[in-house]
């Protein structure tokens, strides 16, 4: 009988045994990777949830000097983002090449559009100096609003859960365009899109924990 | 005939298999040079490398811990300041932790050893496999890099507020490294699960793995659980350092008891990645030299899963004295208990193995029984730590460093050792001198037991940890420890010189030397790049020590069978010829 491993594709890495069996490990440990993803942030949310028991008046206080307009609508982008990079995976699979690489561009795109609101959003708060830690320093406005001891900790969990979420956006954005090149080689067929599919995967979770992050730091009454 | 019940009739030739006794092209041979080694995704040289570097901070953090006993010779004063100590604890603790415990027997042995027991050609993501390589030494430069900043001397806890008000740059270094050096563990838990699920040679079903990949199962599970809990951990104890964000320094509103609690979530379970993978190696060695199907495969099996999951529930008992709830602690003792169960249910099922077996002394065997009585030890005087009322007697003197010692030396490293010397002619090829082995094996055990047993008494008597000096009453027993410490260093050097002596001029390994049922020993020694010539297919149990040996060999699969799930029914074993 022929030896099997001989008439493998090209893309079958030399320890697997076929293409599906080299698909579902992909799948698998990038699933696995996700669950260490949701105990890294997984951390943040139980800092989150003690101070918050603690000091549930500064909380709501704090709440109000973001921006839920512009929260809102990062939160639209994000999650169009989800639905067209969901549209790139249907479009491997259905070997429209054409349509892959499409729906790779609007998701970067509006990858950049979260970006450059989070951008402004960063850049109005430090401008009236509410900065994480020993940059606190805010202008009497604020301090006329926002008048608690500890508030430099309500804002020292927003930068460092919204900042380690920009940076997973970050690099779901390196990611894409890498596939976007790749894809322009003609690297993916309805064979074979298994970085396709698991980028995917790590996209909708980046999505998720914004879902959890928005109305968590924005929307509190 | 070696046919196994049958579920659907198609049936696969499979073809007996003796490996070859004189390999001529094996996975040293294969691709040659430094720059191959340090580029290779081959899980054996990656799993050597790791060895490597587990052994060269070991032998660092081990020749700290003569110093740290030297300068306890005396009660004063004896070589080194009391700031210097301080450090030089800390670091002990840090690299034995973090660059010797947690990668050595999953990242060294564990990389070896767990493909092969797979029948696999390699892990699911041998690049991936690589990178965690690099990763730790990336994170072990950040720690060397921490030194020049005058170091850390916060104990290898870091606890807040010390951590976050001492030597910043020190701190901020270690830490990062420390944050850096949880990436490989994650990476290498994901791996080695997704090999588990995906990679298993035709025939593995999960009743016939072998417990060593249960162990190393259970063990990523506790890594990709908990591990990302320490990142975040230390991140943010990074950014305290570095610009006050205030969520642990009481000074800025922030909760050093929380602290507490986020690295003990991950650390306590870390201890289970530490020793569950030990247990692991027993399992596997027993067998082999007790010649007898182990006891109760099930109960070893899932008592590693249970030890997992129970692990990640019982993290405040570090935190007893800490300010934390009355009911709380009360809970969390209770839990503690509990884990003594899956760990009696093991060694109990390890001593059934024993019993009316044909017991071999070999060096292995010799360290699963230190491991047993040092490990036994080191388990019960845990369960006494666990009692609220003994604990607020000894937490923080030298009956908890001398408990530790126990199970993390005493159990994990033995297991090690264990490992290392059954493994050692697969990995090489060679053999290592079966006296000076037993002779090592036998000053390890005397030169640990007179380090940490004097502990146990100056512990209960009231000496606290971690302290430069002490008072005169207790000298007795810091000297006696210091002088076992000196035993323990020279049956190391021992060891180091008779298994370098086996790399050059020792005898060649035959491939099962153990006569062992093991996938990994059905090979060449060393094995293939590929590990096999062709897919394994297995046709028994990892443990069918009652079958005769020729009946055991492995089938070769004349033809392609998949691996996944539609094609399992497939594999009925039906031989054409012996070999």
């Amino acid at each position: 009988m022929a030896n099997h491993s001989a008439s493998q594709p090209a893309h079958v890495q030399h320890h697997f045994v076929d293409s599906d069996q080299q698909f579902d490990s992909a799948k698998l440990g990038m699933w696995v990777f996700l669950v260490n993803e949701i105990l890294f942030f997984g951390g943040l949310f139980c800092a989150y949830i003690i101070f918050r028991v603690w000091y549930p008046e500064l909380f709501t206080q704090a709440a109000l000097e973001l921006n839920k307009v512009w929260g809102g609508v990062n939160t639209i982008v994000l999650i169009g983002s989800s639905l067209t990079v969901a549209m790139a995976i249907r479009s491997a699979q259905r070997n429209e090449l054409k349509g892959l690489r499409i729906n790779l561009m609007i998701t970067i795109a509006l990858a950049f559009v979260f970006l450059v609101i989070k951008y402004f959003e960063y850049e109005h708060k430090l401008h009236l100096g509410i900065a994480p830690g020993s940059f606190w320093n805010p202008t009497p406005e604020v301090l006329a609003v926002l008048d608690h001891p500890k508030a430099n900790i309500f804002f020292s969990i927003y930068y460092v859960m919204t900042g380690i979420h920009g940076l997973h956006v970050i690099i779901g954005i390196g990611l894409m365009i890498w596939l976007y090149i790749r894809a322009g080689k003609g690297h993916f067929s309805s064979e074979y899109y298994t970085p396709v599919e698991i980028t995917g995967l790590y996209w909708h979770l980046v999505d998720l924990i914004w879902i959890f992050l928005f109305p968590l730091l924005y929307l509190i009454e | 005939m070696a046919v196994a019940e049958t579920k659907k009739m198609t049936t696969l030739q499979v073809q007996r298999f003796i490996p070859s006794e004189n390999p001529t092209n094996t996975y040293l041979t294969d691709e040659k040079g430094v720059w191959a080694w340090m580029t290779t995704v081959d899980h054996k040289k990656i799993g050597l490398m790791y060895l490597a570097s587990v052994a060269f901070f070991f032998a660092l953090a081990g020749f700290l811990a003569i110093a740290l006993r030297t300068e306890l010779w005396t009660p004063a004063k004896t070589f080194i300041e009391a700031d210097t100590y301080n450090q030089l604890f800390t670091l002990h603790g840090a690299m034995m932790v973090f660059f010797v415990l947690i990668p050595s027997i999953p990242a060294a042995l564990g990389n070896f050893i767990m493909p092969m027991q797979l029948g696999a050609k390699d892990v699911a993501f041998p690049r991936l496999n690589l990178a965690s390589f690099y990763i730790y030494v990336i994170g072990a430069v950040f720690t060397f890099i921490s030194l020049y900043m005058n170091g850390f001397d916060t104990g290898w806890t870091f606890y807040t507020p010390y951590s976050s008000d001492s030597n910043s740059a020190g701190v901020i270094w270690v830490t990062l490294g420390v944050f850096i050096l949880g990436f490989s563990s994650i990476l290498t838990g994901t791996n080695f699960i997704t090999t588990i699920h995906k990679l298993r040679a035709p025939g593995i079903t999960w009743g016939r793995l072998p417990l060593n990949i249960w162990a190393l199962y259970a063990t990523s599970i506790i890594q990709v659980l908990a591990t990302p809990v320490l990142a975040i951990t230390i991140l943010l104890l990074s950014l305290e350092n570095i610009m006050d964000i205030g969520i642990f320094d009481p000074a800025l509103g922030g909760d050093p008891v929380l602290y507490q609690h986020f690295f003990w979530f991950y650390s306590h379970p870390a201890v289970y990645i530490m020793i569950v993978p030990g247990f692991g190696i027993i399992s596997e060695v027993i067998t082999t030299f007790s010649k007898k199907t182990i006891f109760g495969y099930w109960a070893i099996a899932l008592s590693s899963l249970a030890i997992a999951f129970i692990g990640f529930l019982v993290w405040g008992h570090h935190m007893f004295t800490s300010g934390q709830s009355a009911v709380a602690t009360t809970v969390f003792s209770f839990l503690t208990f509990l884990v003594g169960i899956p760990t009696g249910i093991k060694i109990l099922n390890w001593i059934a193995t024993l019993y009316r077996g044909s017991i071999e002394m070999k060096t292995p065997m010799l360290y699963v029984f230190i491991f047993l009585f040092l490990f036994s030890i080191g388990g019960f005087t845990g369960i006494m730590l666990g009692a609220l009322s003994v604990d607020i007697h000894l937490h923080d003197t030298y009956y908890v460093v001398a408990h530790f010692h126990y199970v993390m030396m005493g159990g994990t490293l033995i297991a090690l050792l264990a490992g290392l010397h059954y493994w050692w002619p697969k990995m090489t090829g060679k053999m290592y001198n079966e006296t000076l082995g037993k002779i090592s094996a036998v000053l390890i055990f005397i030169g640990f037991n007179m380090t940490f047993l004097p502990q146990f008494v100056m512990g209960a008597q009231g000496m606290p940890r971690r302290y430069y000096n002490y008072i005169d009453q207790f000298q007795p027993f810091h000297q006696t420890s210091t002088i076992g410490s000196y035993i323990l260093g020279f049956a190391f050097l021992l060891m180091l010189y008779y298994l370098l002596k086996s790399l050059f001029s020792g005898e060649k390994a035959p491939s099962n030397p153990w006569n062992s049922r093991g996938l990994e020993w059905q090979s060449t020694s060393p094995p293939d790049f590929h590990n096999f010539d062709h897919t394994p297919v297995v046709i028994n149990h990892p443990y069918d020590y009652h079958k005769p040996m020729e009946e055991f060999q492995l089938g070769i699969a004349i033809s392609h069978n998949g691996h996944s799930d539609e094609h399992q029914d497939e594999i009925v074993s039906d031989e054409t010829e012996k070999a």
